[in-house]
Protein backbone atom coordinates (compact mmCIF):
# COMPACT_ATOMS: atom_id res chain seq x y z
CA UNK A 1 0.00 0.00 0.00
CA UNK A 2 3.10 2.31 0.85
CA UNK A 3 3.78 2.31 -2.66
CA UNK A 4 0.93 3.24 -4.26
CA UNK A 5 1.03 6.46 -6.28
CA UNK A 6 -2.22 6.90 -5.11
CA UNK A 7 -3.95 8.81 -1.44
CA UNK A 8 -5.91 5.58 -0.83
CA UNK A 9 -8.39 7.74 1.46
CA UNK A 10 -8.85 10.28 -1.11
CA UNK A 11 -10.00 7.31 -3.21
CA UNK A 12 -12.44 6.05 -0.64
CA UNK A 13 -13.69 9.41 -0.47
CA UNK A 14 -14.70 9.21 -4.01
CA UNK A 15 -16.56 5.61 -3.76
CA UNK A 16 -20.80 6.29 -3.67
CA UNK A 17 -21.01 3.68 -0.65
CA UNK A 18 -20.44 4.40 3.01
CA UNK A 19 -17.39 2.66 4.19
CA UNK A 20 -15.53 3.06 7.81
CA UNK A 21 -12.19 1.04 8.58
CA UNK A 22 -12.11 0.44 12.21
CA UNK A 23 -9.67 -0.81 14.54
CA UNK A 24 -9.01 -4.13 16.25
CA UNK A 25 -11.35 -2.49 19.43
CA UNK A 26 -13.78 -1.46 17.01
CA UNK A 27 -13.76 2.06 17.08
CA UNK A 28 -13.21 3.87 14.18
CA UNK A 29 -10.31 4.76 12.58
CA UNK A 30 -11.96 6.77 9.22
CA UNK A 31 -15.05 6.74 7.66
CA UNK A 32 -14.91 7.96 4.00
CA UNK A 33 -17.60 11.15 2.61
CA UNK A 34 -19.97 8.90 1.55
CA UNK A 35 -21.01 7.50 4.91
CA UNK A 36 -20.48 11.31 6.76
CA UNK A 37 -23.36 12.10 4.07
CA UNK A 38 -25.14 9.31 5.46
CA UNK A 39 -24.65 9.21 8.96
CA UNK A 40 -24.22 13.25 9.69
CA UNK A 41 -21.22 12.74 11.62
CA UNK A 42 -17.58 14.23 10.26
CA UNK A 43 -14.66 12.10 10.16
CA UNK A 44 -13.00 14.18 12.83
CA UNK A 45 -16.10 13.83 15.25
CA UNK A 46 -16.36 10.07 14.48
CA UNK A 47 -12.46 8.64 14.89
CA UNK A 48 -11.47 7.15 18.41
CA UNK A 49 -15.31 6.46 19.04
CA UNK A 50 -17.22 3.05 19.06
CA UNK A 51 -18.66 1.67 15.96
CA UNK A 52 -21.99 1.53 17.45
CA UNK A 53 -22.06 5.03 18.53
CA UNK A 54 -21.43 6.35 14.96
CA UNK A 55 -23.01 3.94 13.00
CA UNK A 56 -26.28 2.92 15.20
CA UNK A 57 -26.39 -0.36 13.38
CA UNK A 58 -29.46 -1.87 14.64
CA UNK A 59 -27.55 -5.11 14.53
CA UNK A 60 -24.76 -3.57 16.46
CA UNK A 61 -26.86 -2.88 19.18
CA UNK A 62 -28.79 -5.74 19.39
CA UNK A 63 -25.93 -8.61 18.06
CA UNK A 64 -22.69 -6.68 17.08
CA UNK A 65 -21.54 -8.38 13.70
CA UNK A 66 -17.99 -8.33 14.99
CA UNK A 67 -18.71 -10.09 18.52
CA UNK A 68 -18.85 -13.79 18.05
CA UNK A 69 -16.33 -15.89 17.50
CA UNK A 70 -16.32 -16.51 13.43
CA UNK A 71 -15.35 -12.68 13.29
CA UNK A 72 -12.93 -13.65 10.73
CA UNK A 73 -15.84 -14.26 8.13
CA UNK A 74 -17.14 -11.85 6.28
CA UNK A 75 -21.10 -11.22 6.97
CA UNK A 76 -24.15 -9.29 5.07
CA UNK A 77 -26.31 -7.82 7.17
CA UNK A 78 -29.50 -5.95 6.24
CA UNK A 79 -30.76 -3.32 9.04
CA UNK A 80 -31.34 0.38 9.90
CA UNK A 81 -29.30 3.39 10.87
CA UNK A 82 -30.07 6.48 12.72
CA UNK A 83 -28.49 9.58 11.56
CA UNK A 84 -27.46 12.34 13.48
CA UNK A 85 -30.39 14.47 11.66
CA UNK A 86 -32.52 11.92 13.49
CA UNK A 87 -33.64 10.25 10.46
CA UNK A 88 -34.08 5.50 10.51
CA UNK A 89 -32.58 4.56 6.73
CA UNK A 90 -32.82 1.28 5.62
CA UNK A 91 -29.07 -0.05 5.15
CA UNK A 92 -27.25 -3.15 3.82
CA UNK A 93 -23.79 -3.55 5.53
CA UNK A 94 -20.98 -5.87 4.77
CA UNK A 95 -18.36 -6.34 7.50
CA UNK A 96 -14.93 -8.30 6.57
CA UNK A 97 -11.77 -8.31 8.69
CA UNK A 98 -8.63 -6.84 7.72
CA UNK A 99 -5.46 -9.74 8.22
CA UNK A 100 -2.04 -8.59 7.77
CA UNK A 101 0.62 -11.44 6.19
CA UNK A 102 1.36 -12.66 8.92
CA UNK A 103 -2.47 -13.68 9.14
CA UNK A 104 -3.58 -11.83 12.16
CA UNK A 105 -6.81 -9.72 12.22
CA UNK A 106 -5.90 -5.92 12.61
CA UNK A 107 -9.38 -4.35 12.46
CA UNK A 108 -12.42 -4.80 10.15
CA UNK A 109 -14.35 -2.80 7.03
CA UNK A 110 -17.45 -1.94 6.84
CA UNK A 111 -18.94 -1.05 3.60
CA UNK A 112 -22.86 0.44 4.01
CA UNK A 113 -25.14 0.82 1.58
CA UNK A 114 -28.33 2.72 1.92
CA UNK A 115 -31.72 0.80 0.22
CA UNK A 116 -33.74 3.73 0.10
CA UNK A 117 -33.79 3.61 -3.10
CA UNK A 118 -33.46 0.06 -3.63
CA UNK A 119 -37.09 -0.33 -1.60
CA UNK A 120 -38.44 2.63 -3.42
CA UNK A 121 -38.32 0.45 -6.71
CA UNK A 122 -39.54 -3.23 -4.68
CA UNK A 123 -42.68 -4.58 -6.30
CA UNK A 124 -43.61 -5.76 -2.76
CA UNK A 125 -43.83 -2.70 -1.36
CA UNK A 126 -44.81 -0.48 -4.39
CA UNK A 127 -48.74 0.68 -3.11
CA UNK A 128 -50.78 1.00 -5.78
CA UNK A 129 -51.35 4.62 -5.48
CA UNK A 130 -48.10 6.20 -4.33
CA UNK A 131 -45.13 7.88 -5.22
CA UNK A 132 -42.11 6.63 -3.37
CA UNK A 133 -42.96 6.50 0.16
CA UNK A 134 -46.36 9.00 -0.27
CA UNK A 135 -49.49 7.04 -0.41
CA UNK A 136 -52.91 8.56 -1.49
CA UNK A 137 -55.35 8.51 -4.08
CA UNK A 138 -57.39 11.65 -3.64
CA UNK A 139 -57.58 14.17 -6.70
CA UNK A 140 -55.81 16.61 -4.65
CA UNK A 141 -52.39 13.90 -4.68
CA UNK A 142 -52.94 12.29 -8.24
CA UNK A 143 -52.78 15.79 -9.29
CA UNK A 144 -49.25 15.56 -7.32
CA UNK A 145 -47.86 12.64 -8.28
CA UNK A 146 -48.64 13.70 -12.27
CA UNK A 147 -46.31 16.24 -12.03
CA UNK A 148 -43.13 14.45 -9.70
CA UNK A 149 -41.74 12.63 -12.32
CA UNK A 150 -41.12 16.21 -14.33
CA UNK A 151 -40.00 17.65 -11.41
CA UNK A 152 -37.95 15.00 -10.34
CA UNK A 153 -35.98 15.02 -13.40
CA UNK A 154 -35.67 18.55 -14.23
CA UNK A 155 -32.66 19.63 -11.62
CA UNK A 156 -34.11 23.21 -10.20
CA UNK A 157 -34.57 24.08 -6.95
CA UNK A 158 -37.72 23.10 -5.55
CA UNK A 159 -39.89 24.38 -2.44
CA UNK A 160 -42.95 22.20 -0.72
CA UNK A 161 -45.59 24.14 1.47
CA UNK A 162 -47.66 22.16 3.71
CA UNK A 163 -48.86 21.85 7.19
CA UNK A 164 -46.56 19.84 9.74
CA UNK A 165 -47.18 16.32 9.32
CA UNK A 166 -48.00 16.17 5.84
CA UNK A 167 -45.38 14.88 4.59
CA UNK A 168 -42.87 17.73 3.01
CA UNK A 169 -39.94 15.40 4.23
CA UNK A 170 -41.13 11.87 2.05
CA UNK A 171 -41.91 14.43 -0.83
CA UNK A 172 -38.43 15.32 -1.35
CA UNK A 173 -36.80 12.35 -0.91
CA UNK A 174 -39.36 11.05 -3.13
CA UNK A 175 -38.45 13.92 -5.65
CA UNK A 176 -34.55 12.58 -5.47
CA UNK A 177 -35.20 9.15 -5.10
CA UNK A 178 -36.43 9.69 -8.43
CA UNK A 179 -34.15 11.58 -9.96
CA UNK A 180 -30.90 11.25 -11.63
CA UNK A 181 -29.28 11.87 -8.62
CA UNK A 182 -30.76 9.55 -6.69
CA UNK A 183 -27.19 7.47 -6.38
CA UNK A 184 -25.70 10.59 -4.54
CA UNK A 185 -26.62 11.62 -0.92
CA UNK A 186 -30.08 13.04 -0.10
CA UNK A 187 -29.12 15.52 3.02
CA UNK A 188 -31.39 16.42 4.98
CA UNK A 189 -30.69 20.19 6.93
CA UNK A 190 -32.94 21.38 10.03
CA UNK A 191 -32.45 24.64 11.48
CA UNK A 192 -33.67 24.26 14.69
CA UNK A 193 -33.23 26.31 17.28
CA UNK A 194 -29.33 27.18 16.96
CA UNK A 195 -27.22 30.09 17.07
CA UNK A 196 -26.76 31.76 13.33
CA UNK A 197 -22.96 30.84 13.58
CA UNK A 198 -23.75 27.50 14.38
CA UNK A 199 -26.75 26.70 11.28
CA UNK A 200 -23.51 28.70 8.87
CA UNK A 201 -21.31 25.97 10.10
CA UNK A 202 -23.61 23.08 9.74
CA UNK A 203 -24.87 24.52 6.36
CA UNK A 204 -21.52 25.32 4.50
CA UNK A 205 -19.10 24.39 6.81
CA UNK A 206 -16.08 25.74 8.58
CA UNK A 207 -12.20 25.67 8.50
CA UNK A 208 -10.44 25.19 11.95
CA UNK A 209 -10.77 27.75 14.04
CA UNK A 210 -13.34 29.92 12.47
CA UNK A 211 -15.49 30.93 16.05
CA UNK A 212 -14.11 29.68 19.54
CA UNK A 213 -15.16 25.99 19.43
CA UNK A 214 -14.15 25.20 15.83
CA UNK A 215 -11.22 22.99 16.52
CA UNK A 216 -11.34 21.21 13.73
CA UNK A 217 -12.38 21.51 9.97
CA UNK A 218 -15.89 20.94 9.37
CA UNK A 219 -17.10 19.56 5.93
CA UNK A 220 -20.95 21.13 6.14
CA UNK A 221 -23.97 19.57 4.60
CA UNK A 222 -23.42 21.14 1.05
CA UNK A 223 -20.10 19.06 0.86
CA UNK A 224 -22.21 16.06 2.06
CA UNK A 225 -24.79 16.86 -0.31
CA UNK A 226 -22.10 16.82 -2.98
CA UNK A 227 -23.62 15.16 -6.22
CA UNK A 228 -27.06 14.80 -4.58
CA UNK A 229 -30.02 16.42 -2.84
CA UNK A 230 -29.96 18.78 0.03
CA UNK A 231 -33.32 18.97 1.79
CA UNK A 232 -33.35 22.03 3.81
CA UNK A 233 -36.70 21.37 6.19
CA UNK A 234 -38.04 24.81 7.36
CA UNK A 235 -36.42 27.05 5.25
CA UNK A 236 -38.40 29.96 6.26
CA UNK A 237 -36.12 29.93 10.13
CA UNK A 238 -33.31 30.66 8.00
CA UNK A 239 -31.64 33.72 9.35
CA UNK A 240 -31.14 36.76 6.81
CA UNK A 241 -27.56 36.39 6.22
CA UNK A 242 -28.11 33.35 5.33
CA UNK A 243 -30.68 33.38 3.45
CA UNK A 244 -28.53 35.60 1.46
CA UNK A 245 -25.46 33.00 1.11
CA UNK A 246 -28.05 30.15 0.14
CA UNK A 247 -29.21 32.74 -2.92
CA UNK A 248 -25.57 33.04 -3.80
CA UNK A 249 -25.27 29.42 -3.88
CA UNK A 250 -28.09 29.20 -6.10
CA UNK A 251 -26.89 31.45 -8.20
CA UNK A 252 -22.97 30.87 -8.48
CA UNK A 253 -23.25 27.03 -7.15
CA UNK A 254 -20.14 27.97 -5.06
CA UNK A 255 -19.58 27.43 -1.31
CA UNK A 256 -18.18 29.64 0.76
CA UNK A 257 -17.34 27.55 4.42
CA UNK A 258 -16.89 29.82 7.60
CA UNK A 259 -13.62 31.63 7.86
CA UNK A 260 -12.51 30.31 4.74
CA UNK A 261 -10.09 31.53 2.17
CA UNK A 262 -11.29 28.87 -0.67
CA UNK A 263 -14.07 28.40 -1.79
CA UNK A 264 -15.20 25.06 -3.94
CA UNK A 265 -17.90 24.46 -6.31
CA UNK A 266 -20.76 22.07 -5.25
CA UNK A 267 -22.91 20.22 -7.59
CA UNK A 268 -25.82 19.97 -4.80
CA UNK A 269 -29.83 20.33 -5.81
CA UNK A 270 -32.03 22.06 -3.12
CA UNK A 271 -35.29 21.15 -2.20
CA UNK A 272 -36.69 23.70 0.51
CA UNK A 273 -39.88 23.08 2.76
CA UNK A 274 -41.69 25.55 4.92
CA UNK A 275 -45.40 25.33 6.93
CA UNK A 276 -45.24 29.14 7.13
CA UNK A 277 -46.69 31.14 4.19
CA UNK A 278 -43.52 32.18 2.58
CA UNK A 279 -44.47 34.64 0.00
CA UNK A 280 -46.58 36.98 2.57
CA UNK A 281 -43.54 36.04 5.23
CA UNK A 282 -41.27 37.33 1.90
CA UNK A 283 -44.15 40.58 1.22
CA UNK A 284 -43.58 41.28 5.27
CA UNK A 285 -39.82 41.45 4.72
CA UNK A 286 -38.93 38.83 6.85
CA UNK A 287 -37.69 36.27 4.10
CA UNK A 288 -35.61 37.63 0.84
CA UNK A 289 -38.37 37.94 -1.80
CA UNK A 290 -35.52 37.03 -4.43
CA UNK A 291 -35.02 33.65 -2.37
CA UNK A 292 -38.82 33.04 -2.51
CA UNK A 293 -38.88 33.29 -5.88
CA UNK A 294 -35.84 31.56 -7.04
CA UNK A 295 -37.34 28.62 -4.90
CA UNK A 296 -41.13 29.31 -5.80
CA UNK A 297 -40.10 28.70 -9.53
CA UNK A 298 -41.18 24.82 -8.90
CA UNK A 299 -43.35 24.66 -6.11
CA UNK A 300 -45.53 21.96 -4.54
CA UNK A 301 -48.07 22.38 -2.10
CA UNK A 302 -48.88 19.14 0.34
CA UNK A 303 -52.94 19.52 1.00
CA UNK A 304 -53.89 19.43 4.54
CA UNK A 305 -54.99 15.56 5.15
CA UNK A 306 -58.73 16.62 6.47
CA UNK A 307 -58.87 17.91 2.67
CA UNK A 308 -57.61 14.79 0.93
CA UNK A 309 -60.88 12.90 0.11
CA UNK A 310 -60.83 9.34 0.54
CA UNK A 311 -56.90 9.11 1.60
CA UNK A 312 -57.95 8.99 5.09
CA UNK A 313 -58.92 5.42 4.67
CA UNK A 314 -56.59 4.43 2.67
CA UNK A 315 -54.02 5.37 5.00
CA UNK A 316 -55.11 4.09 8.25
CA UNK A 317 -55.55 0.47 6.38
CA UNK A 318 -52.41 1.37 5.24
CA UNK A 319 -50.53 2.09 8.57
CA UNK A 320 -52.60 -0.69 10.27
CA UNK A 321 -51.01 -3.49 7.82
CA UNK A 322 -47.87 -2.26 8.27
CA UNK A 323 -47.81 -1.51 12.25
CA UNK A 324 -49.59 -5.42 12.45
CA UNK A 325 -46.84 -7.04 10.02
CA UNK A 326 -44.10 -5.45 12.07
CA UNK A 327 -45.64 -6.69 15.09
CA UNK A 328 -46.53 -10.17 14.06
CA UNK A 329 -50.23 -9.34 14.84
CA UNK A 330 -53.07 -10.59 12.79
CA UNK A 331 -56.19 -7.49 12.20
CA UNK A 332 -59.02 -7.56 10.00
CA UNK A 333 -59.51 -3.94 9.94
CA UNK A 334 -61.37 -1.08 11.72
CA UNK A 335 -64.87 -1.68 13.37
CA UNK A 336 -67.87 0.40 11.80
CA UNK A 337 -67.88 3.00 14.36
CA UNK A 338 -64.55 3.14 14.93
CA UNK A 339 -63.82 4.45 11.28
CA UNK A 340 -67.00 6.60 11.52
CA UNK A 341 -64.81 8.39 14.27
CA UNK A 342 -61.08 8.23 11.83
CA UNK A 343 -63.01 9.52 9.64
CA UNK A 344 -64.85 12.48 10.86
CA UNK A 345 -61.55 13.82 12.77
CA UNK A 346 -59.59 17.03 11.31
CA UNK A 347 -56.09 15.38 12.07
CA UNK A 348 -54.66 19.03 12.95
CA UNK A 349 -51.35 16.70 12.81
CA UNK A 350 -52.39 15.53 9.40
CA UNK A 351 -50.66 11.74 8.50
CA UNK A 352 -48.13 12.27 10.79
CA UNK A 353 -50.89 12.06 13.63
CA UNK A 354 -52.82 9.32 11.87
CA UNK A 355 -49.89 7.33 11.84
CA UNK A 356 -49.59 7.79 15.46
CA UNK A 357 -53.30 6.82 16.21
CA UNK A 358 -52.74 3.49 14.01
CA UNK A 359 -49.58 2.27 15.64
CA UNK A 360 -51.36 3.76 19.12
CA UNK A 361 -54.48 1.09 18.10
CA UNK A 362 -52.58 -2.29 16.59
CA UNK A 363 -50.56 -1.74 20.43
CA UNK A 364 -53.82 -1.99 22.00
CA UNK A 365 -55.76 -3.88 20.41
CA UNK A 366 -56.03 -7.45 21.58
CA UNK A 367 -59.24 -8.91 19.08
CA UNK A 368 -59.10 -9.00 15.16
CA UNK A 369 -60.91 -5.63 14.63
CA UNK A 370 -60.39 -2.45 16.12
CA UNK A 371 -62.51 -1.40 18.08
CA UNK A 372 -63.66 2.56 19.57
CA UNK A 373 -61.59 1.17 23.02
CA UNK A 374 -58.52 0.76 20.65
CA UNK A 375 -58.04 4.79 20.09
CA UNK A 376 -56.71 7.31 22.18
CA UNK A 377 -59.12 8.79 24.93
CA UNK A 378 -59.22 12.33 22.78
CA UNK A 379 -60.57 10.76 20.23
CA UNK A 380 -63.29 9.09 21.57
CA UNK A 381 -64.08 12.06 23.76
CA UNK A 382 -64.73 13.44 20.31
CA UNK A 383 -66.81 11.16 19.21
CA UNK A 384 -69.10 11.91 22.26
CA UNK A 385 -69.36 15.52 20.77
CA UNK A 386 -70.50 13.37 17.50
CA UNK A 387 -72.98 11.47 18.88
CA UNK A 388 -74.42 13.35 20.88
CA UNK A 389 -78.12 14.73 20.55
CA UNK A 390 -77.65 18.18 18.74
CA UNK A 391 -78.79 20.83 21.57
CA UNK A 392 -80.91 23.91 20.55
CA UNK A 393 -79.67 27.33 19.59
CA UNK A 394 -79.59 28.51 23.20
CA UNK A 395 -78.88 25.40 24.94
CA UNK A 396 -75.57 25.73 26.33
CA UNK A 397 -73.07 22.50 26.48
CA UNK A 398 -72.89 22.83 30.43
CA UNK A 399 -77.31 23.42 31.47
CA UNK A 400 -77.78 25.25 34.93
CA UNK A 401 -80.86 25.82 36.11
CA UNK A 402 -80.85 29.47 37.26
CA UNK A 403 -82.95 29.79 40.37
CA UNK A 404 -84.55 32.68 42.24
CA UNK A 405 -82.02 35.13 44.05
CA UNK A 406 -79.25 33.39 42.97
CA UNK A 407 -76.05 35.84 42.03
CA UNK A 408 -73.59 35.41 39.06
CA UNK A 409 -70.90 34.40 41.23
CA UNK A 410 -73.38 31.58 42.42
CA UNK A 411 -74.66 30.60 38.67
CA UNK A 412 -71.12 30.39 37.74
CA UNK A 413 -69.96 28.21 40.49
CA UNK A 414 -72.99 25.75 39.85
CA UNK A 415 -71.92 26.07 36.29
CA UNK A 416 -68.34 25.29 37.12
CA UNK A 417 -69.65 22.30 39.50
CA UNK A 418 -72.18 20.69 36.70
CA UNK A 419 -69.79 20.51 34.02
CA UNK A 420 -67.10 18.81 36.33
CA UNK A 421 -69.94 16.26 37.18
CA UNK A 422 -70.24 15.77 33.28
CA UNK A 423 -66.78 15.61 32.72
CA UNK A 424 -66.32 13.30 35.34
CA UNK A 425 -64.07 15.10 37.36
CA UNK A 426 -61.65 15.49 33.56
CA UNK A 427 -60.87 18.83 33.95
CA UNK A 428 -59.51 19.48 31.14
CA UNK A 429 -63.01 18.18 29.55
CA UNK A 430 -64.84 20.19 31.36
CA UNK A 431 -63.22 23.72 30.49
CA UNK A 432 -64.10 22.41 26.53
CA UNK A 433 -67.85 22.23 27.86
CA UNK A 434 -67.51 25.71 28.61
CA UNK A 435 -65.61 27.03 26.61
CA UNK A 436 -62.89 28.00 28.98
CA UNK A 437 -59.55 27.28 29.09
CA UNK A 438 -57.73 24.94 31.16
CA UNK A 439 -56.26 28.03 33.13
CA UNK A 440 -59.40 29.79 33.78
CA UNK A 441 -61.23 27.08 34.70
CA UNK A 442 -58.45 26.04 37.29
CA UNK A 443 -58.52 29.81 38.53
CA UNK A 444 -62.01 30.00 38.80
CA UNK A 445 -62.03 26.63 40.73
CA UNK A 446 -59.73 28.26 43.20
CA UNK A 447 -61.92 31.40 43.51
CA UNK A 448 -64.99 29.50 44.24
CA UNK A 449 -63.02 27.10 46.62
CA UNK A 450 -64.09 23.88 44.18
CA UNK A 451 -60.31 22.79 44.25
CA UNK A 452 -59.01 20.54 46.58
CA UNK A 453 -55.76 22.18 49.08
CA UNK A 454 -52.37 20.50 47.37
CA UNK A 455 -54.37 20.15 44.72
CA UNK A 456 -51.82 20.72 41.82
CA UNK A 457 -54.66 20.89 39.16
CA UNK A 458 -53.07 21.16 35.91
CA UNK A 459 -50.48 18.80 35.88
CA UNK A 460 -52.13 15.98 34.21
CA UNK A 461 -50.34 13.09 32.43
CA UNK A 462 -50.76 13.52 28.54
CA UNK A 463 -52.32 17.06 28.53
CA UNK B 1 -37.41 17.76 42.80
CA UNK B 2 -36.28 16.78 39.45
CA UNK B 3 -36.71 13.46 37.12
CA UNK B 4 -34.96 12.22 34.30
CA UNK B 5 -34.76 9.05 32.23
CA UNK B 6 -31.79 7.62 30.73
CA UNK B 7 -31.78 5.21 28.10
CA UNK B 8 -29.13 2.28 28.73
CA UNK B 9 -27.35 -0.28 26.67
CA UNK B 10 -25.58 -1.81 29.65
CA UNK B 11 -23.28 0.85 31.73
CA UNK B 12 -23.59 3.09 29.16
CA UNK B 13 -26.32 5.09 27.60
CA UNK B 14 -27.73 3.41 24.70
CA UNK B 15 -26.68 4.35 20.71
CA UNK B 16 -30.21 4.55 20.42
CA UNK B 17 -33.82 5.33 22.03
CA UNK B 18 -35.63 2.77 20.15
CA UNK B 19 -33.19 -0.33 21.35
CA UNK B 20 -32.19 0.53 24.60
CA UNK B 21 -33.21 -2.90 26.54
CA UNK B 22 -33.61 -1.20 30.19
CA UNK B 23 -33.98 2.65 31.38
CA UNK B 24 -32.89 4.59 34.53
CA UNK B 25 -35.20 7.24 36.25
CA UNK B 26 -33.19 9.25 38.43
CA UNK B 27 -35.11 11.63 41.25
CA UNK B 28 -32.86 14.57 42.48
CA UNK B 29 -34.33 16.28 45.07
CA UNK B 30 -33.59 19.33 47.13
CA UNK B 31 -31.65 18.59 49.44
CA UNK B 32 -29.21 16.63 46.86
CA UNK B 33 -30.04 13.28 47.43
CA UNK B 34 -31.65 11.26 44.43
CA UNK B 35 -33.30 7.68 43.73
CA UNK B 36 -33.10 5.42 41.29
CA UNK B 37 -35.09 3.38 39.51
CA UNK B 38 -34.06 1.31 36.74
CA UNK B 39 -36.77 -1.01 34.60
CA UNK B 40 -35.79 -3.78 32.05
CA UNK B 41 -37.75 -3.01 29.17
CA UNK B 42 -38.99 -7.20 27.77
CA UNK B 43 -38.98 -5.69 24.32
CA UNK B 44 -36.78 -2.48 23.35
CA UNK B 45 -39.59 -0.01 22.03
CA UNK B 46 -39.76 3.69 21.40
CA UNK B 47 -43.53 3.69 21.89
CA UNK B 48 -42.94 2.20 25.12
CA UNK B 49 -40.03 4.38 26.36
CA UNK B 50 -42.71 7.36 25.30
CA UNK B 51 -45.73 6.02 27.42
CA UNK B 52 -42.83 5.73 30.76
CA UNK B 53 -41.04 8.93 30.38
CA UNK B 54 -45.18 10.28 30.43
CA UNK B 55 -46.67 8.29 33.17
CA UNK B 56 -44.06 8.84 35.07
CA UNK B 57 -43.54 12.84 34.62
CA UNK B 58 -40.20 12.87 33.47
CA UNK B 59 -38.55 16.28 32.72
CA UNK B 60 -35.56 15.05 30.86
CA UNK B 61 -34.09 12.36 28.27
CA UNK B 62 -31.28 11.53 27.87
CA UNK B 63 -29.77 9.02 25.11
CA UNK B 64 -27.96 8.22 21.98
CA UNK B 65 -29.90 8.51 18.44
CA UNK B 66 -33.37 8.83 18.42
CA UNK B 67 -35.60 9.04 15.68
CA UNK B 68 -37.25 12.17 14.39
CA UNK B 69 -41.08 11.31 15.05
CA UNK B 70 -40.24 10.24 19.03
CA UNK B 71 -38.30 13.56 19.43
CA UNK B 72 -40.99 15.81 18.62
CA UNK B 73 -43.31 13.89 20.42
CA UNK B 74 -41.38 14.24 24.02
CA UNK B 75 -41.10 17.98 23.19
CA UNK B 76 -43.97 18.15 22.33
CA UNK B 77 -44.49 16.89 25.88
CA UNK B 78 -42.54 19.68 27.19
CA UNK B 79 -39.49 16.71 27.81
CA UNK B 80 -36.34 17.99 27.59
CA UNK B 81 -34.21 15.96 25.19
CA UNK B 82 -30.86 15.13 25.63
CA UNK B 83 -29.76 13.37 22.65
CA UNK B 84 -26.77 11.91 20.31
CA UNK B 85 -24.99 11.30 24.25
CA UNK B 86 -21.99 9.55 23.85
CA UNK B 87 -20.60 7.37 26.88
CA UNK B 88 -21.47 5.94 30.31
CA UNK B 89 -24.28 6.99 31.96
CA UNK B 90 -22.28 7.27 35.43
CA UNK B 91 -20.45 10.32 33.15
CA UNK B 92 -23.57 11.91 32.24
CA UNK B 93 -25.53 11.92 35.51
CA UNK B 94 -23.45 14.42 37.00
CA UNK B 95 -22.91 16.84 34.25
CA UNK B 96 -26.10 16.47 33.69
CA UNK B 97 -26.77 17.45 37.59
CA UNK B 98 -24.64 20.81 37.37
CA UNK B 99 -26.45 21.50 34.19
CA UNK B 100 -24.00 20.96 31.52
CA UNK B 101 -25.24 18.02 29.32
CA UNK B 102 -25.67 18.22 25.97
CA UNK B 103 -26.88 17.03 22.75
CA UNK B 104 -24.19 15.27 21.02
CA UNK B 105 -21.48 15.65 24.40
CA UNK B 106 -19.16 12.76 24.22
CA UNK B 107 -17.71 11.62 27.77
CA UNK B 108 -15.44 8.69 26.26
CA UNK B 109 -11.83 9.29 26.00
CA UNK B 110 -11.12 9.11 22.69
CA UNK B 111 -7.79 7.69 20.79
CA UNK B 112 -6.93 9.24 17.65
CA UNK B 113 -4.13 8.02 15.17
Amino acid sequence: MKNLPVDVYAALDEVPLGISILGKDRKILFINRALEAMSGFSRGESEGLPCSSVLRFSNCIENCPLGGVAEREKKALEGDIITQDHQKIPVLVTFAPLINGRGRITGYIETVEDLRKRRMVDPIRIHPFSFGDIIGRSPQMEKIFKFLPAIAQSDSPVLITGQIGTGKDLLASAIHYASSRSKNPFVIFRCGALPDILIESELFGHEKGAFPGATENKPGKFRFAQNGTLFIAEVGDLPPSLQLKLLTYLDEKTIYPLGGTRNFSADVRVIAATSLNLEQIARGGHFRKELFFRLNAVSLHLPPLKDRDGDIRLLLEHFMRSHASAQKKTLLGFSSECLKVLEEYTYPGNVLELKHIAEYAVNICRDEIIGLRDLPAYLTEHFEDLVAPIAGPSASPVETSVEDGMDWSAVERKMITNALIKAKGRRSRAAQLLGWGRSTLWRKMKHYGLAAPGDEGLREIGQ
Amino acid sequence: MKKVLLALYGNDIAPRFDLAPEVQIVTFDREGGEEVKTIVLPRASAETLCQIAIAENIEAVICGGIEEEYLQYLRWKKIEVIHSVIGPAEAALPRFRLGGLKPGDILVERRKQ
